[in-house]
């Protein structure tokens, strides 16, 4: 192993420029009403709240505070739309409406991609390479079944639910709208959906796109504002069904408050994943591999790979590798075309991360943090990593949601698993090894939705995507995603 | 691979211990150096670094002293209507061309570069190989760029083709070896990095992917992994190993992502001449055209770049 003598040096010579994708092709409001009934329309009470940029701090635009009686006017918008029209269409056309949505959403990808690195701080390159093309694949991989329910459950009349509410969370605004609103409209249900509160700017543009698709009014509404909205969207009395995809502690809620209801529901929560790097792995790509697990999304990611497992004989290695490769991460301007980390999503995320780095250092695990510089403005966590941490320390065991990964090691394959393993959490987790035998056995081990094999956070429309244990239930995506807005008769 | 860091302690390595390679992660880690957005004055300084270190070739059966010279003249004078440009690293020629070029290069700081050991197939006897090798340094190369037994190395004689590069080593004197690997007629990847690790333990100065007459030659992934190799050796020895990409990289955009590849990857005490290599004959020009369109804003007629 080498020593500081070897260190290579990555923070001095050749630089890039900033590269910064352009605002000017982007329109931004000042004000955005709530989206019912196919118009924008201004809530009953006159309130607002602003959305920042979390990379500058400065305000974007302002946008409504939703009332339970607005949540009320939407709800009945949707279930005036689900009588009337959408579950008298047929699967075909509801089909080409999702096709529609799709090929405007590819249209104006430039713009969505944009706006949500304005609005929510994730890095351009992702919000352009990833989460805005995975949104329209969604809505084309979900058009193409919205005449096939009847093939994906043989034996089974599909019946749609009704009116469906949806709240999303912040760290893939688009894309979580997308994987919500899809299957709902593909199997014959309307929406009333809420975005997060810090990002409700693209759920704003998507309400463009459904108008300007002619999608049929009531049939998507969007209502805005934070938890007191969202509470009235669960607790309306003529929703069928709802679909969270948030923390565990607001899960936690929801689940209750739908106990004794008919209402059905998904739930999408938080996550603890275990990445296991094992001696005979490709260490290079699994290191990288550590990179894209936790630093993707600023570890704003339920499934991030934010434990590392590695065993024993190539800790050391892996912690070098890992060091060095932290070190060519970008931290900055999330609009610059080079930025790898971008903006902590909002100031109280930033205090939770921060909280918990200083957790972590007190519990006695020893921190590190890349040497990058940060900006004055804005909220900016760098690249952390803590080794010699235990289970029982409070890094390992809770979500911190964002870029800091805790590291153990293993000596057994059975050490590994049974750490893996004990967290209340289950949604995903990574197995590094060349052998494939070896995959097989930890996958069918590992208690979790998710398992990826010498890759990590690799999504596609096709893939259900949920969790074990506190991470949530029911499946979102893929086939199985279809079942979750579904009734099947016999 | 635990070897010593002793100068000139050439010891097989143990070719079972050498790291494993996953050949998507690497296409993949490769493709996210192209979503680089190089702009402004780091394009500059890129193109201009990427002038210093190309070994501007000729390689051919056709080569005559007089196409020689010329590509020395070109490799002193780049491209004189624009100020204060770097000259190449090298001229890259036969051993036969070596006299004539060290003469048309004089004393301007440029190196010649021989090819050697049976270019490009390798498919000679051992001494023949040394002495081509012995002739092309005493007419007065400085660098000697040889090729593997990519026949020997594919059917497992790892202990031939060790010894085969560390006779040549030896036989280079002075003059620093650079190996090429044949990275296109080696398959796998996984072979890259076993090629890359014997070739280091047997004593080279540089490993270079290709000849430049097999296809495919130098790619992002192959040079990648190189790479790493070369950064691994640093991390268990201490000891810098340079890396040449040659064939297949005539245009700066992807020049400049080779440069983004290595500044991510080994870092800025790499990014020179010494270190680090462009083994082409096209790139030149298309630097230049570059490097003229970033100062007056319009490209000019591949006609007012000299063709040598």
């Amino acid at each position: 192993m080498s020593t500081d003598s070897t260190k290579l040096a990555f923070n001095d010579g050749w630089q890039y420029a900033p590269a910064p994708e352009s605002t000017d092709h982007i329109q931004i409001d000042d004000h955005y009403g709530l989206f019912i009934n196919g118009e924008f329309v201004a809530p009953e009470i006159d309130r607002y709240f602003e959305s920042i940029n979390p990379a500058t701090e400065k305000p974007l635009s302002n946008i409504a505070l939703a009332s339970e009686k607005d949540v009320d006017r939407a709800v009945k918008a949707a279930r005036k739309a689900y009588t009337g029209v959408w579950s008298k269409m047929s699967g075909a056309d509801r089909g080409k409406y999702l096709f529609r949505i799709a090929r405007i959403m590819q249209e104006r990808a430039r713009e969505f991609a944009t706006i949500e690195s304005l609005d929510g701080g994730k890095p351009i390159r992702e919000s352009r390479d990833i989460d805005i093309p995975l949104a329209a694949a969604h809505f084309f991989y979900y058009a193409g079944w919205a005449d096939k329910l009847e093939y994906a459950f043989p034996a089974r009349t599909p019946v749609s639910l009704g009116v469906v509410g949806q709240i999303i969370p912040w760290n893939f605004p688009l894309l979580m709208a997308a994987w919500k609103i899809a299957p709902a409209l593909a199997c014959g249900n309307t929406v009333v959906l809420k975005p997060a509160e810090t990002t409700s700017l693209t759920a704003m543009k998507l309400a463009e796109v459904f108008r300007d698709a002619g999608l049929p009014p009531g049939v998507v509404n969007i209502v805005t504002g934070a938890g007191p909205t969202g509470a009235a969207i669960v607790n309306h009395l003529d929703v069928n069904k709802v679909a969270f995809t948030g923390s565990t502690e607001v899960g936690k809620i929801i689940q209750r408050s739908l106990a004794g209801t008919d209402k059905k529901y998904t739930l999408e929560l938080g996550g603890k994943a275990a990445n296991i790097i094992f001696a005979d792995a490709a260490i290079d790509e699994a290191v990288e591999g550590i990179v894209n697990g936790i630093f993707f999304n600023q570890g704003h990611v339920c499934c991030a790979g934010s434990r590392l497992l590695v065993q024993e004989s190539v800790a050391d290695e892996v912690v070098r590798k890992l060091r060095d490769r932290m070190e060519t991460l970008i931290i900055g301007d999330p609009l610059d075309k080079n930025t790898d980390i971008g903006a902590i999503n909002s100031a109280g995320q930033l205090e939770t991360i921060e909280s918990y780095l200083s957790i972590g250092q007190a519990e006695g695990a020893e921190m590190y943090q890349s040497d990058c510089s940060v900006p004055d403005q804005g909220y900016w966590c760098r690249p952390t990593i803590f080794t010699g941490v235990s289970q029982s320390n409070r890094i390992v065991q809770e979500e911190i949601f964002g870029p800091v990964l805790a590291i153990q090691t293993f000596r057994t394959l059975e050490e590994g698993l049974t750490k893996a393993n004990n967290t209340p959490y289950g949604l995903s987790g990574g197995v590094w090894t060349d052998k494939g035998s070896k995959v097989f056995k930890m996958t069918q081990k590992i208690r979790a939705g998710v398992i990826w094999a010498n890759t990590f956070n690799k999504f596609d429309p096709t893939s259900p995507f949920g969790g074990y244990k506190e991470s949530g239930v029911g499946r979102e995506g893929g086939m199985h995603g279809l079942g979750a807005y579904l009734k099947l008769e016999a | 691979m635990s070897i010593a860091a002793v100068p000139n302690d050439v010891r097989m390595p143990d070719m079972s211990q050498v790291a494993l390679v996953d050949e998507v992660g690497v296409k993949e880690r490769a493709a996210r150096f192209q979503t680089r957005s190089i702009k402004k004055e780091s394009k500059i300084e890129a193109l201009q670094m990427v002038l210093s270190m190309i070994d501007l070739t000729t390689l051919e059966g056709m080569d005559t002293p007089g196409k020689v010279k010329q590509l020395c003249q070109k490799a002193i004078h780049l491209h004189d209507a624009v100020p204060d440009l770097p000259h190449v690293a090298a001229v890259c020629v036969y051993p036969t061309m070596v006299g004539v070029a060290k003469k048309a290069l004089g004393d301007h700081n440029i190196n010649v570069a021989s090819v050697a050991t049976a270019f490009p197939s390798g498919m000679a006897p051992r001494q023949i190989k040394l002495e081509e090798t012995r002739i092309a340094v005493d007419d007065g190369a400085d660098e000697i760029d040889m090729v593997i037994s990519r026949g020997a190395f594919l059917q497992g004689e790892y202990g031939f083709v060790f010894d085969e590069i560390a006779a040549i080593k030896e036989a280079c004197g002075k003059a620093h070896l650079k190996v090429i690997l044949e990275t296109g007629e080696l398959g796998t990847l996984d072979r890259v990095r076993r090629a890359s690790v014997l070739a280091m333990h047997a004593g080279a100065d540089f490993i270079k992917t290709s000849t430049g007459k097999i296809q495919p030659a130098a790619t992002l992934p192959v040079t990648l992994v190189m790479l790493q190799a070369i950064r691994d050796f640093y991390y268990e020895t201490g000891k810098m190993i340079g890396m040449k990409p040659a064939g297949g990289i005539s245009n700066s955009k992807l020049a400049i992502h080779y440069l983004v590849m290595l500044r991510e990857t080994l870092g800025s005490a790499w990014m020179t001449p010494e270190w680090y290599r462009f083994g082409a004959s096209s790139l030149a020009n298309d630097v230049l055209m570059q490097l003229q369109k970033q100062a007056t804003g319009v490209y000019q007629s591949a006609d007012y770049f000299s063709k040598d």
